[in-house]
């Protein structure tokens, strides 16, 4: 799968790591890279270095990775997104929704 | 070479024996081993057999009347030429200084009378060997020596096309001095200078790793990008974006090409220089302050698009101060001793050099004086250029080059795709890759790519599979859709997608229309554009990005037909004389 999860020592931060495409076929391993978490964590951190791309569909993944996590109480970073994941990011206003890095 | 290399035909071997009875003896035994064998009387007889018949292998006795084998031996050698003919001289001499005789005449060897049938056939067999193994050296020198005649013949031609190529730019404008050495034909440095059409010049000095014909090779693209580039009217990071990519693609790991990329503008009176890998240069004011030009990057063709940094370093000059750059062959020359001219020289040249003298040509005599005309071992490219008054540089401008990076500027596209083969292929990279031909959307290939993959899903999705992205509206919604989608993907038979793409160019960049048309029956795309301001939903957002990134966005038969148009432009064309100033990234 292009998607690798990582929970930080504490089990409190989980990181999800997309490689490569960021789009519905990814729908299903991402939902279950957040959704078989236990209740511990607090922080999720969406790790975008190696996603080349992004589309509309993967916006709304994040969104209901938004809502899963508590909806504008969620703690959750984008981290490392290229220029064009940026720009999809921002032409979106996600910035106002997401802690984008 | 017309005979094999490696043969078991019977030799041809040649007899020369005055002696009748000796001759038949010879005869008749080599003829029992299975050789080819003439015979001649005396010494001249030898010689006019040989020159009909070049036998393989010559047994000469060495007292003969006529030709004495010592005469004859001289004379075979000579017509042998370059091809090895044994001589074995036939003699019943024993007086050691005879013997030698027979040797400095040009024999191989002695057969001493009586014959023993068993010491023929061992030396004849190693001559054999001996005489196949020169043929072969022979015919392998032959080769080598035409291969390489052919290469060299081969680089000069393309020696011209890569000069016809290379130096079209203006590197002749009056406030251009340089000196390129190339170490074979090919130099492993590229200088190239290039009028801007909205005025000033670019610049670009680069040093690929290696010499000769690679770094021609790598060269000849980093030409064409540049001046086709720069002549349209690209900035000069735009230029390095695109040679960036283009010889990261083409270059094997370990090649690379350090390089100083040099925008000047007279008006003005302003430089901007990008620095990567190359050795300082410097910028030497009218009055005698010096500032150096730190390489700050990495060499083209090291990093990727996403991490390229094409960024330039602005220095505000003004006319009489002059930048010198250069490869790191000026660094490298050496002296008789083998030392290198490096910084410190190069710092001590200019500080002796006097006030009103050229930098260029100070900088070249000291390299002259230290290296004491030492052929140079590194290419060595030193570039000087002067900043002057705009009116200084009338007609430069003028012979701005045909560009050679044309691209398909004007150009139309259908692709459509069919019934199952929807469910199993998607067209994106396909398509992305046509439109990626035009330089100017490479650029842009990021937000291309989502144009097209935003209208394939809605066609594909909303129109062919009729799915409704109400569906969406809750997290279990969201996996129904996409397990709906995969069910409904098994029966697409009749259906099809159509993509039409055209690009024409405009008078600032060009133009890029696509149309995306769909075989379903429609969807409501009012509905699905306005719920995207909401923001808790999770889908919507597909029309949103394209109505952003697109210059227009129209659906037409009910949603089945979605167009959209894309506008690119030259970055920084032109704005000088009016008051318009332009997004550097065309669109807005």
């Amino acid at each position: 799968m292009p998607i690798h999860t990582h929970r930080s020592e504490d089990g409190q931060t989980l990181t999800i790591k997309i490689e490569g495409r960021f789009d519905f076929s990814t729908h299903q391993a991402f939902r279950d890279a957040y959704e078989h978490g236990d209740e511990k964590v607090t922080t999720f951190i969406v790790d975008l270095s190696d996603t080349t791309y992004l589309d509309s569909s993967a916006l709304g993944m994040l969104l209901l990775l938004r809502d899963y996590a508590g909806g504008d109480n969620a703690r959750i970073r984008i981290e490392n997104c290229n220029n064009d994941v940026r720009r999809i990011l921002s032409i979106s206003n996600f910035e106002q929704l997401f802690a984008i890095r | 070479m017309d005979e094999p290399l490696t043969d078991n035909r019977p030799l041809r071997i040649l007899i020369a024996d005055d002696s009748d009875s000796d001759r038949l003896i010879l005869k008749t035994l080599l003829r029992r081993l299975g050789h080819e064998v003439e015979d001649a009387a005396n010494g001249m007889e030898a010689l006019d057999i040989f020159r009909k018949s070049a036998p393989d292998i010559v047994l000469l006795d060495a007292l003969m009347p006529v030709m004495d084998g010592m005469e004859a031996a001289r004379h075979i050698k000579v017509l042998a030429g370059e091809r090895l003919v044994p001589l074995i001289f036939l003699t019943s001499l024993s007086d050691a200084d005879a013997l030698a005789r027979c040797l400095e005449a040009g024999g191989d060897d002695f057969l001493t009378k009586p014959y023993s049938r068993i010491i023929i056939e061992a030396k004849i067999n190693a001559f054999n060997r001996m005489r196949l193994m020169h043929r072969t050296l022979s015919h392998h020198r032959d080769l080598i020596r035409e291969r390489n005649r052919k290469l060299l013949e081969e680089q000069e031609i393309a020696k011209r096309v890569f000069d016809n190529v290379a130096h079209t730019g203006c590197l002749d404008a009056p406030n251009i001095r340089y000196h390129a050495s190339p170490m074979s034909i090919f130099n492993g440095d590229v200088l190239f200078a290039c009028p801007r059409p909205a005025g000033g010049m670019q610049i670009l000095i680069g040093d690929f790793t290696g010499h000769g014909l690679p770094a021609a090779i790598g060269a000849m693209p980093v030409a064409e990008i540049f001046y086709g580039m720069t002549s349209k009217g690209f900035s000069g990071s735009d230029v390095l974006r695109e040679i960036n990519q283009k010889l990261g693609r083409i270059l094997p790991t370990g090649m690379f090409c350090c390089a100083a990329m040099i925008q000047a503008d007279f008006h003005l009176n302003q430089l901007q220089i990008w620095n990567g890998g190359l050795p300082d240069g410097v910028l030497l004011r009218k009055n005698g302050a010096r500032e150096n030009i730190v390489s700050h990057h990495l060499p083209l063709g090291v990093l990727g698009t996403a991490r390229f940094d094409a960024g330039m370093k602005i220095f505000q000059t003004e006319p009489g101060d002059t930048l010198l750059m250069m490869t790191d062959g000026v660094m490298e020359a050496e002296n008789q001793q083998g030392e290198m001219y490096g910084e410190q020289r190069l710092a001590r040249s200019l500080n002796e050099a006097g006030q009103g003298d050229s930098p260029f040509e100070t900088v070249m005599a000291g390299i002259r004086a230290f290296t004491g005309n030492q052929p140079e071992q590194d290419d060595l490219t030193l570039f000087s250029l002067g900043m002057v008054e705009e009116g200084e540089l009338a007609g430069v401008s003028e012979r701005l080059p045909q560009s050679a990076l044309e691209g398909p500027a004007e150009w139309h596209c259908v692709y459509e795709v069919q019934d199952r083969t929807l469910g199993q292929f998607s067209p994106l990279p396909l398509l992305l890759h046509i439109c990626m031909e035009v330089p100017g959307l490479r650029r842009k290939s990021g937000e291309i790519y989502t144009l097209l993959s935003e209208l394939y899903t809605n066609a594909l999705e909303h129109g062919v599979l009729g799915l409704c992205s109400d569906w969406k509206a809750t997290p279990d919604g969201f996996g129904q859709y996409y397990a709906e989608r995969e069910r409904r993907l098994g029966d697409v038979a009749g259906h099809f997608i159509r993509f039409t793409l055209t690009h024409t160019m405009t008078d600032r960049g060009g133009r890029l229309a696509i149309v995306c048309e769909d075989s379903g029956s429609g969807f409501d795309y009012r509905k699905e554009s306005s719920a995207a301001g909401s923001e808790c939903r999770y889908s919507g957002r597909g029309l949103m990005l394209l109505r952003k990134l697109g210059h227009s966005l129209n659906y037409r038969e009910h949603g089945t037909r979605a167009e959209i148009v894309y506008d690119w432009h030259f970055s920084e064309v032109a704005t000088r004389e009016g008051s318009t100033i332009q997004q550097p990234g065309g669109w807005s």
